[in-house]
């Protein structure tokens, strides 16, 4: 067994290529998320339609400036004037506060503010829509404290509480996470175990007296180590270039992985058991794995945007679970206790797919 | 047959990798008709040396013309005017017998008209009508290589490069394959060939034997037996390679 | 210590294609048994079954005492493999490939040195080199010495001489003599007839049937008529009018000369006639000479009759 870990290790190491992408990856990956495909936004101009014009709306005004994300290009007076705001092309969103914002906050325990956003750019306005009613919110929320114990009629994004400075990076890592730990574990083994089929090598260990599961093992152990790899380089980038800290236990997010890399890896064992050539298993790996854990387990878009039908998909995904469970670890700090459904649900299903992969892995070559 | 019109001129062709010579100060001819055998060990230098002939990479140095062109200024000229098949690469396997024609009779320019009738014409000969619109993934070795060999030369090619075309096909497909060349010989196509059975080695009008790199004989099978005093090809090839 | 085999009414369909027919033989301990046939005959096929990667659609064989269906572990304990596309680990050194086969059978390169001597000292200054890199001998001679390094009774090589060149075919076989002298038994598969002269019994297998199996010399010795070899001018030519004039099916060309099998028992008669017949038709040079059939010739025979049967 440690002779065959060490041909794959082999292997990994003499096709430089393919482990400067591996290595490479998580590195752009998070790069890339972190700076260039940043949700993060600057100096926005905005126009604000004070119809109040008390010591509430004045102060609102004052954080959304202050913020730094927002940029304050004219006061407009009548409703009429907003088209003309947007048309001339400079402001992306328009902040109109009601009349009587204090008294109607004071007495009814709720006010309105609407932003009407430029639409054009919808990622744009969607940013700025989820910075200033995070922004107003913070307010409402401090205000509340000071007035009543009514609730206050705003919705609050929760990911603000953990993500006080709304940095998108800190959004993108538990998700590169898991894209990465999937790749590399599913995607490579199949690619690995379907390659000795290509060339005939498998024909010869068939014939050994090596028994399945360790010809299994042999073949997966070096991409635990490599994910495990991919994993800490991705941490120590999050903590030393992001200044983004792990929140809860190292140990118990390590933990976590390790059984989500062991799922992936079943997953992998089972895509090479149904694939007959390299290409098959890394077409498979891109839309069985790939596209799904991209899409549809909430690491960019999310799920609760989605029809209701994807959003039944996702359940299945074994990756949305992961990422609720990476966010609560690393953004949050919470314990195992906060999410011992996600984790069983994981252990169950990599159950069901080292199951299925011992079951279809095929002593003969029929 | 004009026996002095050469198809294949090859003056001290050397070829190098790095410091490793592949073929040293090489120098033969083709004659216009003629077969050809090309014999050597493996890693004798032989692929290598059909690769240059082929235009597909050029001479370190040296002089090799292919049917009139230079080799490593008019690569493309001396490819439009070669067929080439051999065992690991000749058809695809996922395309029926009539598409393999269609696709290679396009990539050397033929029209549609031409492609029609040169593919009823070869499969007439080769009695293989009824497998036209068959997948080749579904046709036995022997004939495939007999299709593949149509192929090649379906755009009637000065010369055709064979590269172990019979390798593991049944002795009287074999025997068939050969008659199909002598047949293309006899039409004033070239033909260059390589193989690893000795026996077919003597159906060449000439061979070569190449060892390390050099041609180390040159002759008919019928002089280099006499040559170095044994009876059969296998011998000569021996005592040369060895 | 050696190992016979028994092979009863094996056969072998792949969906609607039928692979192996009823192939029944037996092979003697400590004999080299060749098949011999053209790719797609089956000797693949047969081969898996025997090492008990594929299981028989109908039939059984046993590999000494062990069945090669219930008994899989045992056999893949006992018996050395070469499968046809060499299964070397291109990116890994020679050393490397070597270290890993001995390792998967609970052995190293140490222990088992002295198996593979003969093999490994041709490939030994080579063996830091990737196994890529090598040519196709040396790669055979590494896929050889890939199989033997856990000492098996029963080595079983399929085509390990396709594709190399006569000298590197000469020297493997050299190689498999003194495999066979420690009591190795060895069944190796191969497409080149003229190495059926080199086994102690041969299965001549063609289109999953076998046409033939015997020592070789008796397979020659069988051979029905009388062989004469004949050459002329125009040789493309002659072949067909061999053909036409002599009224024979039995025409093949052979080397330098045309190979026909007479047809009456009377040979001077036979040679005197065909002579007439061609110089009538115009050819000059004519030589005919009986010779004695080789077991490409006897191939030929056998799958004509066939083919004729069929």
């Amino acid at each position: 067994m440690r002779a065959f870990i060490k041909k794959e290790f082999f292997h990994i190491f003499r096709d430089y290529r393919s482990m400067v992408i591996l290595f490479g990856m998580p590195l752009v990956m998070v790069l890339l998320f972190g700076f260039a495909i940043t949700n993060d936004i600057t100096n926005a101009r905005i126009a604000i339609l004070d119809n109040s014009k008390d010591i509430v709306t004045h102060q609102i005004t004052q954080k959304l400036i202050s913020s730094g994300y927002f940029l304050l290009e004219k006061n407009i007076t009548s409703q009429n004037d907003i088209e003309e705001a947007f048309t001339q092309g400079k402001i992306k969103a328009v902040m109109v506060f009601e009349p009587d914002f204090a008294r109607k906050l004071k007495t009814e325990a709720q006010a309105g503010v609407q932003i009407i956003l430029d639409a054009s750019e919808p990622n744009t306005a969607s940013i700025i829509n989820a910075y200033a009613s995070g922004i107003i919110n913070t307010y409402s929320l401090v205000l509340m404290k000071g007035l009543s114990d009514l609730p206050v009629k705003i919705n609050v994004e929760s990911n603000m509480y953990y993500n006080p400075e709304v940095k998108s990076v800190y959004m993108f890592v538990p998700g590169i996470i898991t894209v990465l730990l999937m790749l590399v574990s599913a995607m490579m083994t199949s690619i690995s175990i379907t390659r000795e089929k290509e060339m005939g090598t498998m024909e010869a260990l068939l014939v050994s007296p090596l028994k399945p599961y360790q010809i299994i093992i042999g073949k997966v152990m070096p991409y635990v180590v490599l994910s495990f790899i991919n994993l800490i380089i991705i941490l120590l980038l999050a903590r030393f270039v992001f200044h983004m800290p792990v929140q809860g236990s190292l140990i118990l997010l390590l933990s976590e992985s390790l059984l989500f890399i062991i799922m992936s890896l079943a997953l992998g064992i089972l895509i090479s058991t149904a694939s007959k050539t390299q290409q098959q298993a890394m077409l498979l790996s891109m839309f069985a794995l790939m596209l799904p854990t991209i899409l549809l387990s909430g690491f960019i878009f999310p799920i609760k945007n989605m029809p209701l039908i994807l959003q039944y998909i996702s359940h299945i995904m074994p990756s949305k679970w992961f990422i609720i469970i990476v966010k609560n670890i690393m953004l949050k700090g919470t314990g195992i206790g906060y999410f011992w459904k996600e984790t069983l649900i994981i252990s169950g299903m990599t159950l069901f797919f080292i199951g299925m992969s011992i079951k279809k892995f095929k002593i003969r070559l029929e | 047959m004009n026996q002095k019109e050469k198809i294949i001129e090859v003056t001290n062709l050397v070829k190098m990798f790095g410091s490793f010579t592949a073929n040293y100060n090489l120098a033969f001819d083709v004659y216009k008709g003629e077969i050809f055998g090309f014999l050597g060990a493996n890693g004798a230098g032989k692929t290598t040396a059909i690769r240059i002939l082929c235009g597909l990479s050029p001479p370190t140095s040296g002089k090799v013309i292919v049917a009139g062109y230079d080799v490593s200024l008019y690569p493309n000229k001396v490819k439009a005017n070669i067929g080439y098949m051999s065992q690991k690469f000749s058809l695809y396997n996922d395309m029926t017998v009539k598409e393999n024609f269609r696709f290679y009779g396009g990539i050397y320019g033929l029209s549609g008209k031409e492609i029609k009738e040169k593919t009823q014409f070869f499969l007439k000969k080769l009695k293989m009508e009824h497998t036209r619109d068959i997948v080749l993934s579904e046709i036995p070795l022997g004939w495939k290589q007999k299709l593949a060999f149509s192929v090649a030369i379906m755009h009637d090619p000065k010369v055709v490069f064979l590269d172990e075309p019979t390798g593991g096909v049944d002795p009287i497909t074999r025997r068939q394959f050969w008659e199909m060349i002598y047949e293309s010989a006899d039409k004033g196509i070239t033909v260059f060939v390589t193989t690893h059975y000795m026996d077919e080695a003597e159906y060449c009008e000439r061979i070569s034997i190449m060892s390390e790199g050099k041609i180390e004989a040159l002759d008919t099978p019928a002089k280099l037996k006499s040559n170095y005093g044994v009876n059969t090809m296998n011998d000569v090839f021996i005592k040369i390679a060895r | 210590m050696s190992v016979h085999i028994n092979i009863n009414k094996i056969c072998k369909s792949y969906d609607d294609v039928e692979a192996l027919k009823d192939i029944t033989l037996s092979i003697n301990a400590g004999e080299i048994f060749g098949f011999i046939g053209p790719d797609g005959a089956g000797k693949t096929s047969l081969f898996r079954i025997l090492t008990s990667l594929l299981i028989p659609t109908s039939g059984t064989a046993t590999v000494g005492d062990y069945d090669v269906v219930k008994d899989y572990k045992k056999i893949r304990q006992s018996t050395g493999y070469m499968p046809g596309r060499f299964s070397l680990y291109l990116d890994l050194t020679v050393e490397e490939n070597l270290n890993f086969y001995a390792s998967i059978f609970n052995t190293s390169l140490k222990e088992n040195y002295d198996l593979i001597k003969d093999i490994y000292i041709q490939i030994e200054p080579f063996k830091k080199r990737r196994a890529g890199d090598l040519s196709g001998g040396m790669k055979q001679k590494l896929a050889l010495s890939c199989a033997l390094i856990h000492s098996p009774k029963l080595i079983i090589l399929d085509e390990p001489t396709t594709g190399v060149d006569a000298v590197s075919r000469m020297e493997f076989w050299e190689l498999l003599k003194k495999m066979q002298k420690r009591g190795i038994t060895i069944i190796v598969s191969t497409p080149y007839m003229d190495e059926a002269a080199l086994c102690d019994h041969v299965a001549l297998i063609q289109g999953g049937k076998l046409l033939a199996v015997d020592k070789p010399e008796n397979i020659v010795k069988s051979f029905k008529g009388s062989l004469f070899a004949v050459s002329a001018n125009n040789m493309h030519k002659l072949i067909y009018d061999l053909d036409n004039l002599m009224n024979t099916s039995n025409v093949f060309r052979f080397g330098e000369t045309i190979h026909i099998t007479s047809n009456i028992d009377d040979d001077l008669l036979y040679t005197e006639n065909a002579h007439k017949h061609l110089s009538e038709s115009g050819y000059h040079n004519i030589t005919i000479n009986r010779v004695e059939p080789v077991i490409e010739d006897c191939f030929l025979a056998l799958m004509d009759q066939d083919m004729v049967k069929g």
